[in-house]
């Protein structure tokens, strides 16, 4: 029998880590790694790190791939059944998500009320442009990992995501199936799983 | 100088297109575009642009500001923009639709993995389809960024500002939310100066 406590340490834990998480997925599992860890003992490291490799496996948003697996892994350390087990995911992934819904929700309202304002719009004039920084950014980290041991920077290949010249060869057929035959993420992504299926 | 100056000078977004959108629509739709978020939440955006600004729900300059506001947010980017483009779309009940949509799928998979599939991430199958899928999504993530670029970056200064800002983050290691806050209070203090000097004169 599962402790009710524990619910109620899980959704405050998961709530508080929502919370607390700028800037994406990467930042959200250091925050889980230490709570979930270090600070209450629910999972040891290595079982923390297969459920990271398995969150960047399978589709959707890393931190709520982790929040819903740690959920489930807790209960299940804890001797629960399936059943209580997928509450344990249910109240993780909720409570990581319940702050930001509220935060958001509060941003889009007020979003759609100054839309229009001359001050809102000289803002958002500097906003916009960076989010085109911030999206090429977040493909060159994918590409490359950037040191600074010294005053130079050392800049090596991301080998998770390119192992091989093979990898080069999809990013360049993926780049003109999209930007020149205009071809939709769906498709694209299909032919990247299935070429690698056949390939390596 | 009030913050409401001028405020309605623009109407607000059409939002009657919008209410022909039903909320199982959105549902689905947030679905199928969190089945195919594949390596995070900037890993979305091509499929926002291709399910929600193809379908006219959502303006192409609607899709930056959607970014950065929830960039700015607390929590996972992919799962703020959704409540973001939910609300756009049918308000309240529209924010939650499109939330559940693009959580359920992954909800699902990973449940199913942590029940019955242990080594999933060592099964020789799904590693062989992961290689083939990163490089892909890398592309996916760069080409709206090519679009973005092309149609909102009208004058040098966003030019600077786009290059400056991937600089940071990109080589610097510089966290998205810090550039963006102070970006935010910078712009913020250059339009109410503008726009006191052009109320003076």
């Amino acid at each position: 029998m599962v402790d009710p406590v524990l619910f109620l340490q899980l959704f405050w834990v998961f709530f508080v880590i929502g919370l607390f998480t700028f800037g994406g997925g990467y930042a959200m599992l250091s925050l889980i790694q230490t709570q979930v860890v270090v600070t209450h003992s629910w999972l040891s490291e290595s079982a923390f790190t297969d459920i990271v490799a398995i969150s960047q496996m399978t589709p959707g948003p890393i931190g709520i791939n982790s929040a819903t697996y740690v959920g489930y892994e807790v209960m299940h350390q804890a001797g629960a059944s399936h059943l209580v087990g997928i509450l344990g995911s249910m109240t993780a992934t909720i409570a990581v998500v319940l702050p930001s819904f509220l935060i958001v929700l509060t941003i889009v309202r007020f979003y759609t009320k100054f839309k229009g304002n001359k001050i809102f719009e000289g803002v958002m004039s500097w906003l916009r442009p960076a989010v085109v920084g911030l999206i090429g950014a977040a493909a060159l980290i994918l590409m490359f990992k950037v040191d600074w041991p010294a005053s130079i920077p050392d800049i090596s290949v991301v080998k998770e995501n390119f192992s091989d010249w093979i990898s080069w060869v999809l990013f360049a057929a993926a780049v003109v199936a999209s930007l020149v035959f205009k071809i939709g993420p769906i498709p694209i992504l299909l032919a990247g799983g299935l070429l690698g299926l056949l390939i390596y | 100088m009030e913050l409401t100056a001028g405020l309605p000078v623009k109407p607000c977004p059409p939002w009657s297109k919008a209410e022909m959108v039903s909320l199982w629509n959105i549902f689905i739709t947030f679905a199928k575009i969190g089945s195919f978020t594949i390596g995070g939440g900037y890993a979305m955006i091509p499929l926002i642009r291709e399910e929600l600004v193809k379908k006219g729900w959502l303006s192409d300059e609607e899709l930056p500001d959607i970014i950065a506001l929830a960039q700015s947010a607390p929590g996972v980017l992919a799962v703020n923009m959704s409540i973001f483009a939910g609300y756009k779309m049918r308000g309240f009940k529209g924010s939650l639709a499109a939330t559940f949509g693009s959580i359920l799928p992954s909800f699902l998979i990973i449940l199913l993995i942590a029940m019955l599939f242990t080594g999933y991430q060592d099964n020789p199958v799904v590693v062989r389809i992961f290689k083939g899928i990163r490089p892909v999504v890398v592309s996916l993530i760069a080409v709206p960024m090519i679009n973005m670029a092309r149609k909102g970056n009208k004058t040098w200064w966003a030019w600077c500002i786009s290059f400056l800002v991937l600089f940071l983050v990109a080589f610097m290691n510089f966290s998205p939310i810090y550039i963006l806050l102070v970006l935010i209070v910078l712009a913020l203090c250059f339009t109410l100066w503008k726009e006191r000097r052009s109320g003076n004169g």
